[in-house]
């Protein structure tokens, strides 16, 4: 029963979405009704403008996190897996990570222009360290009875990682990627919005400039539908991967 | 004794200090000498720092942009607690509305920031939506879960005791799920200081954002450098305030978790 009161709740919105601009209450125009923008929606995706500019989106978005998720991976189990390095590192990552990584948006514009460039530089910027500092946390949480056994049995590096630290790092690093998953989103979406690199950030803003207020919406409501398909589709990756760990998974508090 | 002390200090000032100092030293003298002009060198970035930001401008843009910062992330907070915990004690509540916060939160939060423009302007009213309606949903969502993951044992108890509602409210909801609603505010942080600074991006007439971009399309690339370098020492600040005041509030939660982690 619990998804009929879901689909309620939605229903429920659309209804409010309807009635509020048709009321008056806030102008038609600045807030068209659900109906106007659904309609304008079903326009839009008869256009291959729109499916190029989703296209665009949807590789900086894949690109981004796929080079954070490696990158993150393999630099956070070599720092995490080495005493030394852990804590000469601590306070670099402390600094570098609270830089938001929009303030670079000046610096890409001006190297890379509204290429893909700038916006896998701001994506994989903004997503590493959210894989980094969980994969972190996740070789920390390795068992110390479980590593000194593997050391025992004269278990090279490789296999040491292979089968000790890679097992215990897993459920964080997919912690990670589910968070980085999102933030890339919205990385990709504000490159989009704000330098101009092709995209649905970049049709929402021509929507906006040049008054077409319900493709504005639309854009709107697409980037929404992808979040939520993103977020879906993270946690059904995090099942696949592991369904031995699904109880015992938590976020790690930094 | 005292010098063991002192030589553990000593080395771990040196661990701490070492790699930011190697880079440091690294950024200075591998940009001396450089002629580009999207990489001045580090002395002339420096430099600037001082004349561009010890100037009439912090009241002018940094200010400004921080109490815009300041209010819009506090009333996304109180919003997102009231919330949460009207929505993570009833569970009817909860099955009706989930479906919807799961779409209105998966909205990337800079695509609201033309609408707000339509409705509001760009004045500071826009700024202070645009980071409401950003930060809101990880202390929203956080507080939902911590609130479901009150003890129900102590729930009955405070049942069966008739314990008021305000008394309830403050000795046991909001500290049984503060260690979640830190993290949703940790969150929550990070994505109002990107919010803060695309907002003024966008449109605006002063603020930090602003300035960085002014910089940028005028070609003045030491003055937006420091731009970048004031925003990341913000950042960090900010970072390290929220961790303050964290350790400060849930000392009883570090050290129940600490005592747990020793014993068990």
């Amino acid at each position: 029963m619990t998804w009929v009161r879901g689909i309620g709740g939605l229903i429920g919105l659309a209804i409010v979405l309807e009635a509020v601009p048709r009321s008056g209450a806030v102008s038609p125009l600045y807030f068209p009704p659900f109906s106007t923008i659904m309609v304008a929606l079903a326009e839009e995706v008869e256009r291959a403008s729109f499916w190029s500019a989703l296209g665009k989106t949807l590789e900086s978005w894949a690109l981004g996190l796929a080079i954070a998720v490696c990158a993150g991976a393999v630099i956070g189990i070599a720092i995490g897996s080495s005493a030394l390095l852990r804590e000469t590192t601590r306070s670099t990552i402390e600094f570098l990570r609270p830089i938001p990584s929009v303030a670079l948006i000046p610096l890409v514009t001006l190297l890379f222009g509204t290429t893909l460039k700038s916006n896998l530089i701001l994506v994989v910027y903004a997503s590493f360290w959210q894989v980094l500092i969980q994969v972190l946390y996740g070789v920390q949480d390795v068992d110390p009875l479980a590593r000194e056994t593997a050391r025992s049995y004269r278990l090279s590096r490789w296999e040491q990682i292979r089968y000790v630290i890679w097992p215990t790092t897993l459920p964080y690093l997919m912690t990670g990627v589910r968070l980085a998953a999102a933030v890339a989103l919205i990385l990709t979406i504000t490159a989009e919005l704000v330098i101009g690199t092709p995209g649905l950030g970049k049709e929402l803003f021509l929507a906006q400039t040049s008054g077409a207020y319900e493709i504005m919406y639309v854009y709107v409501v697409v980037t929404g539908i992808i979040g939520v398909i993103v977020n879906v589709l993270a946690r059904a990756l995090e099942r696949a991967v592991m369904p031995w760990h699904s109880s015992l998974r938590t976020e790690a508090m930094p | 004794m005292s010098s063991d002390r002192a030589i553990q200090i000593v080395r771990q000032m040196a661990l701490a200090m070492g790699l930011p100092a190697l880079l440091f030293v690294a950024w200075w003298i591998s940009s001396s000498g450089s002629e580009s002009i999207f990489f001045p060198p580090l002395s002339n970035i420096l430099r600037t720092f001082a004349d561009v930001w010890f100037s009439p401008r912090i009241m002018h843009d940094v200010v400004p942009s921080l109490v815009r910062l300041f209010i819009g992330y506090l009333s996304a907070v109180a919003l997102g607690l009231a919330l949460g915990i009207a929505i993570g004690a009833s569970r009817r509540m909860r099955q009706v509305i989930e479906p919807v916060l799961e779409f209105l939160r998966a909205i990337p939060p800079p695509v609201l920031v033309p609408i707000f423009m339509l409705f509001v302007g760009i004045g500071d009213m826009m700024k202070m939506l645009v980071i409401i309606s950003g930060c809101v949903w990880p202390v929203l969502l956080n507080t939902v879960a911590g609130v479901r993951a009150l003890d129900s044992v102590l729930e009955e108890v405070i049942r069966c005791y008739r314990i008021g509602m305000v008394a309830r409210l403050w000795y046991f909801v909001l500290p049984g799920a503060s260690p979640q609603i830190f993290a949703g505010m940790r969150q929550a942080l990070s994505i109002g200081i990107i919010l803060m600074v695309i907002s003024e991006m966008f449109a605006a007439s002063n603020g930090l954002g602003f300035s960085l971009v002014q910089f940028q399309r005028s070609f003045a690339i030491p003055e937006m450098w420091t731009g970048i370098i004031l925003l990341g020492l913000i950042g960090i600040l900010l970072a390290f305030i929220f961790r303050f005041v964290e350790n400060w509030m849930l000392a009883w939660y570090f050290g129940l978790r600490r005592s747990q982690r020793e014993s068990s």
